[in-house]
């Protein structure tokens, strides 16, 4: 028997009772596996009742199985599904707090306006950029922002559908 | 409070009796005092213990045997956190145990009000599910979702910690006849394709093995499973917590299979081409180098716990569902096989492989359990510990009933045996007979009290060798004999310890007195008694497969060489 002991990034997406203690129980199917959890994004669902929760998520593959069925056990989740290698669309939202002297400030808003990076506060020393989109696109811009000094970044984690009916 | 209005730990108490509720084992505490003044006024049965393990363990050890939910109450945080081994002990094993908890007021959560601690918190890793009760009102709905989860599909304990305010506060709410949990689903019976893949797989199979475990006890799947192998010609192997699914002394059973197994279950393990894994979740105990374990044989799974699905081991076949229905519908699907000449190896197996002990040098626990078998054990229930005398006892005394073998085997909890008989007992009626070690009937035996009072047919069997015996034979084996904290110098006389609490006892010494004193023992119906044994030292459980090791290194006997380090669990 083989054993994918490869390590990968996946996105999983879990629709949950909204009930106490699911945060903390979902987390647990991670922790006591070694799973490291990368993201996690908490919203309400279409009624009160229900949460999503979309985590992206780095480990063995074959652990994530193990990780799927447990979280599908519980109480309180209503299914759990790992979109890797499915057909969906997905964005994150990123604030990234910049550095901005006088002679730096007009490369960076080129590098700003390539990735359509909104300026959102406009200071004598610094620039908020909010930027969204898929999370690689997010990962190059901040790459290239780097070799100026960003000061503080803030990322909103990925968060995904499924295309056409599918669930998500 | 209005008229129709009851207190919250009213609404609980109602709510136990509509689940036909008739025992609960508790301890009393501040927080939990408006319940047990609720259970004043109630019919059902209040066990008092000693220590609120023992209550969790009785509440085990009383569903096993009857089927029924265990219940536990006890207060709020270090009543609670003693719930804890026993909480894990249910989980591991699939028992179905409800434990309430009181709690401090709401107001006071998180505050580090007196007796609090955060019981959600510290159980959600050794419960099926847990509650904090924040409204009186909802106690109607959370307990009747609490006994479905604990006892439907894979069974588990359930926790609920309810305040102190919530349980003297009014609930109003009147029972609900219907739950709704979209996120709970049990299976039931397999699907079709699945089932015709497996039965293709039996179909062709020449040296098929049926390995029963702890969900076909559960489910009652044991005259479904001996007429699909008696309709196919299948022997049967059980594990440790299947045996009595089938009874041991069938003739196509071969008793329990894994690390210490008996020699002829293991053969058959090893050299079959099919093994159909009915209830069991292929413990590390049992499958030992998952790479060498029947490497060739084709490999189908029931369990109604899709999550241990290519957990441990990759199967051809996966069914999900109840190990009975999916079992009886197998039935018309499987074909008379073609197993003579294999039925005929795994009767000679059972022949050249044959369970064997020393007769000399002193008393052998083995003889002792081996008279037990002998003389009436097979009626009564057997509960035990964890260790050597364990072993033993799966070993030696064959289970010939559903839920007459309760033993804690995935969390392998020492202390569980004796408690665990006393719930049997006190759920059942039949006579139990705890098989303890010294080592572990010193961690619960504070509750001979709660026996002398109940007056239970429990009857005590130390099997005492003044060691953490199944320790000392592994320090004996991989440790080069280097005895660390492995001896228990300070035993008491447990026999007159037992006096102390007004329990009947006799001493065994000599191979001679062990029929006398044991028939003695099953003859007292005045409630419980305790035989105690000074067997022999430092004897050794065998066979045994060193943890890790593939089945053909399986010991017979005691090694000539030196062995190596176990690489496998503990």
């Amino acid at each position: 028997m083989h054993i994918d002991t490869s390590k990968e990034m996946h996105t999983i997406s879990i629709f949950v009772r909204n009930e106490p203690g699911v945060l903390v129980r979902v987390a647990l199917v991670f922790s006591r596996r070694g799973y490291n959890i990368e993201s996690l994004v908490v919203s309400p669902g279409t009624s009160e009742e229900f949460s999503r929760m979309t985590i992206t998520c780095s480990g063995e593959a074959c652990t994530l199985e193990q990780i799927i069925l447990q979280l599908a056990k519980l109480v309180d989740v209503v299914h759990a599904i790992d979109h890797t290698n499915t057909n969906y669309t997905e964005t994150e939202v990123a604030l990234i707090k910049i550095r901005a002297p006088l002679d730096q400030r007009t490369a960076i808003l080129q590098i700003a306006e390539h990735y359509k990076a909104k300026v959102v506060d406009y200071a004598p020393e610094s620039l908020v950029l909010r930027l969204h989109g898929e999370s690689a696109k997010l990962d190059y811009c901040v790459d290239l922002l780097a070799q100026y000094e960003i000061l503080e970044l803030v990322r909103s984690g990925k968060i995904l559908m499924a295309r056409g009916v599918d669930p998500t | 409070m209005s008229e129709n209005s009851q207190t919250g730990g009213q609404a609980l108490v109602h709510a136990l009796e509509r689940e036909g509720v008739e025992a609960i084992f508790g301890y009393q505490g501040g927080a939990a005092m408006p319940i047990f003044d609720a259970l004043h006024d109630s019919n059902i049965k209040l066990v008092v213990v000693r220590h609120e393990q023992g209550a969790t363990h009785m509440a085990d050890g009383y569903a096993r045997a009857t089927g029924k939910p265990g219940v536990v109450l006890v207060t709020s945080g270090p009543g609670a956190t003693n719930t804890v081994t026993g909480l894990l002990t249910s989980l591991m094993d699939s028992v179905p145990v409800i434990v309430l908890c009181g709690q401090t007021i709401t107001s006071m959560l998180g505050k580090d009000a007196f007796q609090e601690a955060d019981v959600t918190g510290i159980t959600h890793a050794v419960t099926k599910h847990n509650y904090l009760i924040k409204d009186a009102n909802s106690i109607p709905r959370i307990m009747k979702e609490a006994f479905h989860i604990a006892t439907t599909g894979r069974p588990g304990p359930v926790l609920l910690d309810i305040p102190k305010n919530i349980t003297q506060g009014e609930c109003t709410a009147a029972p609900l006849s219907e739950i709704t949990l979209p996120g709970y689903n049990v299976p039931g019976r397999a699907i079709t394709e699945d089932l015709q893949a497996a039965a293709k797989l039996i179909n062709k199979s020449r040296r098929p093995v049926f390995m029963v475990g702890h969900g076909a006890v559960l489910s009652g799947a044991g005259e479904a499973i001996v007429r699909l192998a008696k309709k196919a010609g299948v022997p049967v192997v059980n594990t440790l917590l299947g045996k009595g699914a089938v009874s041991e002394t069938h003739e196509f059973n071969l008793g329990m299979v894994g690390m210490h197994g008996t020699g002829y279950a293991n053969k058959a393990v090893e050299n079959c081409d099919l093994i159909m894994a009915i209830g069991s979740r292929w413990d590390d105990r049992i499958v030992g180098n998952i790479e060498a374990f029947c490497p060739d044989a084709a490999k189908l799974h029931i369990d109604i716990d899709r999550a241990e699905f290519n957990k441990v081991i990759q199967p051809d076949v996966c069914l999900a569902g109840d190990a009975r229905l999916v079992i009886e519908d197998l039935i018309p699907l499987v074909d008379p096989l073609d197993t003579a000449a294999w039925l005929k190896d795994c009767s000679s197996y059972k022949k050249m492989y044959a369970l064997k002990y020393q007769k000399q040098g002193g008393l052998r626990a083995q003889y002792v359990l081996d008279r037990l078998d002998k003389i009436g054990g097979q009626d009564c229930i057997i509960t035990t510990d964890v260790g050597q005398h364990q072993m033993w006892a799966a070993q030696f005394l064959r289970t010939t009933k559903n839920r007459h073998w309760i033993s804690s085997g995935g969390a392998g909890t020492m202390g569980f045996g004796f408690p665990a008989a006393i719930g049997s007992a006190l759920g059942t009626g039949i006579s139990s007979w705890a098989i303890v070690g010294d080592g572990g009937f010193q961690m619960t035996l504070c509750e001979l009290a709660t026996a002398a009072e109940l007056g239970v047919p429990v009857k005590i069997l130390v099997i005492n060798n003044h060691f953490l015996g199944m320790i000392r034979q592994w320090q004996e084996l991989f440790f080069d004999n280097r005895l660390t904290a492995a001896p228990l110098p300070g035993n008491p006389d447990f026999v007159k310890l037992a006096a102390a609490y007004g329990v009947k006892g006799w001493n065994i010494k000599r191979m001679a007195d062990v029929d006398k004193v044991l028939q003695q023992a099953m003859d007292y119906n005045d409630g419980p008694c305790i035989v105690n044994a000074e067997v022999v030292q430092e004897d050794n459980v065998y066979p045994m497969i060193p943890a890790g090791a593939p089945y053909s290194e399986i010991l017979l006997e005691a090694p000539k060489t030196k062995l190596a380090k176990p690489t496998g669990s503990t």
